[in-house]
């Protein structure tokens, strides 16, 4: 009751002092909004319970009391804290804005940074916690980890500036924007707090999250330290391809025919090249570490045909030096050699887009949808389209998924071997090759299958996850920075959208996938190599000269999720391939329904240029040009030939009965690439649509799922066989639960699982600034001047 | 009734599959996989039955020809073509097949001349409605095109020649009879009129106080018959505020109109002011808001032909909201924009900034956002007055669109007909002038794809809530079919009193008539009845798509992606519940030991009804 009163009295205090409170406030930006703030504090303050004290509150009035009073209520405010995770700084009566709207009116709470993310605990208690179904057991919505942070921006009344790191000390502005990786935006008020607090925390989460730390900094560390995982657990899941079983296992099942490298298992070749990879037969071992592996045919994945998908870092040019040109030579008969088909080549830094290209044309891309306020995304609306088009990252995508195209049509229709190529080895070449696995083979568009993909061509292939995503900050590794695998992601994003029963997964897990790259927990993403990844986790392991640090690997999903949510990765629209077939599908056999029945044409030897034959003469005419990167050039992607071929190849594909365990292309065509609704729209709740979106749909399947799996086991009690041909779709049991558990608790939304609406006010978002004089002018005849219906006599 | 087929048929279940074939058009847009089979068979017999169609009954041969098609995709394939006085079709060997219903053809050209050189430069091009063109290209010899060109000519644009429209020859028998789904009495019981507010009135019986309005008309209860006629002279074509829809709760209401005869001078009409009060006062609401649909220079300009805008000072307690919504002129140059940038190829290079240069989805963007404000104000309980120049295109778009928001019953199959009936086609949109049914001006200004439009916004709407409404995609593209097909009355005509000259309700048959008789072919098994729900679709760029599937449904690698797995998967998860359902009652039955009577109970609660399982799953949003 006392509590109560006092409350009561404060309320007064500030209404009779409210002139005075208002100037008061440190860097008031406009009399309304802090109105605004102070009315929505003591509403808050009206609601909550009689247990907390509010210092938020109190620091207007005396702002002694707040030491006494604080000090015990602060410990409470921590957010759970992770094993490992240590507090750095902290300040309270950081005001948090609501994100989706304009009034300038948020919560109060304590901004912290620790070791790990930046953490707002709001004063609020808590709301009913109904939505929490996808909850990340890591972090919450409140929470981001310091590697998911974007950029930082300082605001002061209107104006924005970016924040750079190095800054002026006992500077900091009134307004923190963070902007993040997975595209939160979160807007914080350091003005209520005291100065020294804001001051700290201001630069503490610059300091940790824009400055360049050493790769021991990286919380997977400390967190790794303090926790255990059981390797077997993990092993029995995805193909880790850390061992030579693991890629003989995939080259047995793929019916290669090459020879599996185990001589660099303790790195003694290069740390550069993978622990264990696969090169043609004749590549002797003299070859292996010839130019550090660079121009080394790397296996990727073999057709039933024989032919096989091989990937390789070029070698640079070197004027006049005839070396690595014979090199090459030797390589380029080794993969044709070891089959019976040609070779075709493609180097791929020639015809896609560089990795800087990628850089500027996402970050271009990812301002459309990281929205500070609503005006200005409406503002943007009208011109969506254009400049989604103008930053051309769809086009992008769209390029890379055409090579691909290419590349499975040279191993499907033609029977050629492909070598594909860039100066690394291990960007483009990683989307390419895994994306022509995906098209080709089913196995990879299973859930564990995909995961696997990922560990052979971008964890073991050597994808330099560390530079490309430079969680240091190290300013020598800004240039080598690009989301490289988020376009991989896209990518299957683009093909699931429109082949969505052919995929185990779904585009939530997808979704949750690109998050998990600013996850600094997962070993999968810490590394530029495996030998990096290996001397790193030996170093940095406890038991010295014992086993290395042992870490998860987002493949883990239990640590960041529970297992209802893990159930939202599954498809409901996948259904398993009927057993009888999975037997003929373990030999392929070449009249296998996904392969195109093709004349015997297809075993000519192709007539295009580009293509090696394997007849020796042959292959020294072509290789005797001077310039390395003339022989090596393919026909380009953009001459008409080429898309026109693809073209073709695609409708002669669309023509055969559509089998979602066989081959799968993709539609190119302008409607067909889209933008990721899911990853990009999520967090912006104007564009949310309540009670519906895709996920409504889905939802009733997973419903209906969850009906036929009852009575399936109702059937199988009654040890009533069922027919075969309805084992396919079986479906996996745990799927439909989840849904229909979230059904039940919460609205669903096209942004679902990741927002959920509970607190949204049901009021339609009506687009602001809806005047698009623009088109208006240039009209022929001014048409838009003109009457309906005739002129004035019409009018009569 | 008679089958009639061009050619020999030895295979009677041949003949069956390509009726189904040839009517559902050969372009097989829905559940293209799940019949799959059905179609290889299908290609398989027309193979070895070329050139046989199934006419309609009422429908006759005019002429057949050989001829060469230029198909835009597989380039020119030779074969026939039969012209009958509904439809062009053609058949080639390598199964290529038209069946245009010749009232989607918008203009027949002559392509080239007697002298002309070049492969293929003689013949015909003909501009269709429904987003695509044909080409056909004759021998250059002997005028072989004057006889084809005149007939099609004749046959295409019945109304310009003294021919009557197919829907007057058609002798089509349907178990249902679509004629009777909308009966404005009922449809008005059903929303609860005439209160004490509202009164039903029979004052345009005889179309004399606005010739483009229905008969029945439901007006304040406080505005007697004399305030109409004294309303009717302010607004232009008569067309006066009346209710369109009202809200059962709040009783807030819709009414259209058309704007106000303003004019330069600005006059004034006491008895319209009084009457727009009356509207506001009905339900006790402080202030009416009028929605004028148009951008507000339109508004103004309007003034100088007479018309204008509620002003502010002249309309005590009403507001005035100005949408933006331009006019049917600049519709139609936008989809001709779009047509041009899909058809026959999609656009390649910058095919976002293309589709954005025409404005169509710009155009669906602000329809969408006004009917969303006027079903908010509804919702919240506020009177609303729509209008726009006439009152019969835009304000029939927001009207209808903002009913389909807040009335659930508009979304299932029988409502939505009852709301096209209502809004569109008794409340005289000008369906023949803007679609120009049988009439060969295709130049004509009168023509715009008002319509069109609207059931684009109808599938935004579909799209961004799968579950909400319980009729398909199937139906969208088949109203727009039969929008131009003049096979059935439904959309003849500009308003009732010529539907009745016309007497097409006794002469024509309803497209209901084939909707209603085959109804679960235009159902979404999606459809999750939810009544008290107001649907607020994202009017958000985001989120608008092109219609691909109807757009750019003539482009053969489009199609491919048209078919819906989600639905597909569905249908064969309901299959096997209910092949489950049937297995464990057949077991229930034969089994009688004491032991799994437990089980059986429990399965058996879940085997009687189904229904009842779902809905225990299914909690509202």
């Amino acid at each position: 009751m006392r509590m109560f009163d006092g409350r009561v009295l404060l309320k007064q205090v500030i209404l009779l002092f409210w002139p005075l409170i208002s100037t008061w406030v440190q860097g008031a930006e406009k009399i309304d909004s802090c109105q605004l703030q102070v009315l929505e504090m003591l509403s808050s303050l009206g609601s909550a319970g009689g247990k907390s004290a509010k210092p938020s509150f109190v620091s207007y009035v005396t702002p002694e009391e707040i030491k006494s009073e604080k000090e015990p209520s602060r410990k409470e405010k921590h957010p759970d804290l992770l094993p490992g995770e240590v507090v750095f700084c902290s300040a309270s009566t950081v005001l948090k804005y609501t994100q989706d709207d304009l009034s300038q009116r948020g919560v109060f709470g304590v901004l912290l940074c620790t070791n790990f993310r930046v953490s707002f605990v709001s004063d609020e208690e808590p709301t009913e916690e109904m939505g929490q179904l996808f909850k990340n057991k890591l972090y919450g919505e409140n929470d981001i980890p310091l590697s998911c942070v974007d950029n930082i921006y300082g605001g002061s009344e209107d104006k924005r500036k970016l924040i750079t790191g190095g800054l002026v000390k006992n500077k900091y502005p009134s307004k923190m924007i963070i902007h993040c990786k997975d595209l939160r935006v979160f807007q914080f008020s350091l003005s209520f707090s005291k100065e020294e607090d804001a001051k700290k925390i201001f630069q503490g989460i610059v300091h940790h999250c824009l400055e360049p730390k050493s790769l021991r900094c990286l919380f997977a560390f400390s967190y790794c330290e303090n926790t255990s995982y059981p390797e077997a657990q993990r092993k029995k899941q995805t193909v880790m391809f850390d061992s030579v079983e693991d890629w003989t296992q995939d080259m047995k099942r793929t019916k290669g025919n090459c020879r599996v490298v185990s001589e660099n298992s303790n790195f003694e070749l290069s740390p550069k090249l993978p622990q264990y990879f696969i090169v043609p037969k004749n590549v002797s071992d003299e070859d292996l570490t010839k130019y550090q592996g660079k121009g080394l045919p790397m296996w990727c994945w073999s057709h039933h045909s024989g032919c096989a998908l091989f990937k390789t870092a070029s070698i640079p040019l070197v004027q006049e030096d005839n070396v690595p040109q014979t090199y090459m030579e030797k390589m380029l008969t080794a993969v044709a050699h070891n089959h019976l088909y040609s070779v075709k080549t493609e180097d791929l830094s020639d015809t896609l887009p560089t990795v800087q290209d990628i850089l500027l044309s996402y970050n271009k891309f990812k301002q459309f949808f990281l929205i500070d306020n609503t005006t200005e995304f409406w503002m943007s609306d009208m011109k969506w389209f254009s400049s989604l088009d103008n930053c051309g990252w769809l086009d992008i995508i769209r390029q890379c998924l055409q090579k691909a195209v290419e590349v499975v049509e040279s191993l499907e229709k033609e029977n050629t071997n492909v070598l594909i190529m860039e100066e690394g080895g291990s960007d483009l070449c990683c989307v390419v090759s895994s994306l022509v696995q995906l098209m080709l083979d089913p196995y990879y568009r299973t859930l564990l299958g995909f995961q696997s993909l990922v560990q052979k061509e971008w964890v073991a292939g050597g994808h330099a996850f560390l530079d490309r995503s430079n969680h240091l900050h190290l300013k020598d590794k800004v240039e080598s920075q690009s989301p490289v695998f988020l376009l991989f992601l896209e990518c299957v994003w683009q093909l699931q959208q429109q082949h969505g029963p052919a995929f185990q997964f779904s585009e939530t897990y997808l979704t949750v996938l690109s998050d998990s790259v600013h996850v600094p927990v997962f070993t999968t993403f810490l590394f530029n190599n495996d030998g990096h990844r290996d001397s790193l986790l030996r170093a940095e392991s406890p038991h010295t000269q014992r086993s290395p640090l042992n870490c998860p690997t987002v493949w883990d999903w239990s640590v960041q999720f529970d297992c209802k949510a893990q159930d939202l990765f599954t498809n409901p629209l996948y259904t398993e391939k009927p057993k009888q077939d999975t037997s003929v599908r373990k030999s392929y056999r070449p009249r296998h329904l996904r392969q195109l029945s093709l004349p015997s044409s297809a075993f000519k030897t192709p007539p295009k240029k580009g293509f090696f034959k394997d007849e020796a003469d042959n292959l020294k005419k072509i290789l005797g040009v001077k310039r390395l990167s003339r022989w090596m050039l393919s026909p380009s992607s953009d001459s008409p030939q080429t898309s026109s071929s693809v073209r073709e190849f695609y409708e002669a594909w669309q023509t055969k009965p559509l089998d979602y365990h066989g081959l799968l292309l993709p539609c190119l065509d302008g409607p067909s690439i889209r933008v990721w609704m899911q990853r990009y729209l999520r967090w912006i709740h104007d564009v949310q649509i309540l009670g519906g979106g895709p996920v409504a749909m889905l939802s009733k399947v997973s419903e209906i799922l969850g009906e036929v799996q009852e009575l399936q086991r109702q059937l199988d009690r009654h040890g009533c066989t069922l027919t075969s041909n309805h084992k396919g779709a079986r479906p996996r049991a745990k799927t439909a639960a989840a849904v229909i558990a979230a059904r039940s608790s919460v609205r669903l939304s096209s942004s679902f699982p990741f927002v959920t609406s509970r607190n949204w006010a049901f009021k339609p978002a009506i687009p602001t600034s809806l005047l698009q004089s623009l088109m208006v002018t240039g009209m022929p005849g001014n048409l838009a001047d003109r009457e309906d219906d005739g002129g004035p006599e019409s009018l009569v | 009734m008679a089958r009639a087929v061009f050619s020999s048929p030895n295979a009677a279940a041949a003949a069956n599959i390509l009726v189904n074939f040839a009517v559902l058009h050969i372009a097989t847009w829905s559940r293209k996989s799940q019949f799959n089979s059905a179609l290889i068979a299908s290609r398989e017999s027309l193979k070895m039955e070329p050139l046989a169609v199934t006419l309609l009954p009422g429908e006759e041969r005019v002429i057949d020809k050989d001829i060469m098609y230029i198909c835009p995709f597989s380039g020119p394939v030779k074969g026939k073509v039969f012209i009958t006085n509904y439809r062009l079709y053609f058949k080639s060997d390598p199964s290529v097949t038209l069946n245009v219903p010749l009232g989607a053809i918008g203009r027949v050209e002559k392509m080239g001349g007697a002298s002309s050189r070049g492969e293929n430069s003689y013949g015909l091009d003909i501009t269709c409605k429904d987003m695509r063109n044909l080409r056909f290209a004759l021998k250059q010899e002997g005028h072989s095109r004057r006889d084809i060109f005149d007939i099609l000519f004749r046959y295409a644009f019945p109304l310009s020649h003294g021919l009557l429209l197919f829907a007057y020859l058609s002798q089509e028998k349907y178990e249902e009879n679509g004629w009777s789904v909308y009966k404005p009495m009922e449809e008005f019981r059903r929303q609860g009129l005439p209160t004490d507010k509202w009164r039903i009135t029979f004052i345009n019986d005889n179309y004399e106080l606005c010739d483009t309005y229905p008969t029945i008309l439901v007006v304040p209860f406080k505005a007697t018959e004399e305030d109409l006629r004294k309303v009717s002279t302010f607004r232009s074509r008569g067309r006066i505020p009346v209710l369109s829809w009202i809200h059962r709760e709040n009783q807030a209401v819709i009414c259209r109109c058309s704007q106000p005869l303003v004019g330069m001078s600005g006059k004034r009409n006491k008895d319209d002011e009084r009457y727009l009060d009356v509207i506001r006062e009905a339900n006790g609401t402080a202030k009416l808001t009028i929605y004028d649909a148009r951008p507000s220079v339109n508004a103004v300009a309007n003034k100088a032909t007479g018309g204008g805008y509620e002003g502010d000072d002249t309309y005590q307690n009403a507001e005035l909201v100005f949408l933006d919504i331009h006019n049917i002129h600049v519709m139609r140059e936008s989809l001709k924009k779009l047509k041009d940038i899909v058809y026959p190829n999609v656009e390649e290079s910058h095919w976002l900034s293309s589709l954005e240069s025409t404005h169509w989805l710009e155009h669906i963007k602000l329809v969408l956002s006004g009917a969303i404000q006027v079903a908010d104000k509804i919702s919240g309980g506020n009177s609303v007055v729509v209008h726009c120049s006439d009152g019969w295109d835009r304000t029939a778009q927001l009207t209808s669109l903002a009913m389909l928001m807040l009335d659930s019953h508009y979304r299932t199959l029988r409502g939505f007909q009852v709301l096209l009936e209502k809004e569109w086609i008794s409340f005289g949109h000008k369906f023949a002038s803007r679609i120009g049914h049988g009439d060969k001006n295709h130049a004509d200004q009168d023509r715009s794809p008002i319509f069109v439009q609207f059931i684009d916004c109808v599938w935004q709407m579909t799209k961004q809530f799968p579950t909400a409404f319980e009729f398909n995609e199937r139906l969208l593209m088949t109203i727009l079919d039969h929008l131009f097909s003049c096979r059935f009355g439904t959309f003849l005509y500009n308003c009732e009193s010529a539907r009745d000259t016309n007497e097409v309700r006794s002469k024509t048959v309803s497209l209901w008539s084939l909707v209603n008789s085959d109804s679960t072919s235009y159902l979404n098994p999606f459809y999750t009845p939810e009544s008290s729900r107001v649907l607020y679709p994202v009017a958000s760029m985001r989120h608008l798509e092109l219609w691909v599937t109807y757009y750019i449904r003539w482009n053969p690698r489009i199609r491919q992606q048209q078919q819906s797995p989600v639905e597909q998967r569905y249908m064969e998860l309901l299959a096997l519940r209910d092949e489950y359902l049937k297995k464990l009652e057949e077991l229930q039955l034969t089994d009688s030991s004491p032991n799994s009577s437990h089980l059986s109970n429990s399965s058996a609660s879940n085997a009687a009804s189904p229904t009842q399982h779902i809905n225990h799953l299914h909690t509202p949003f």
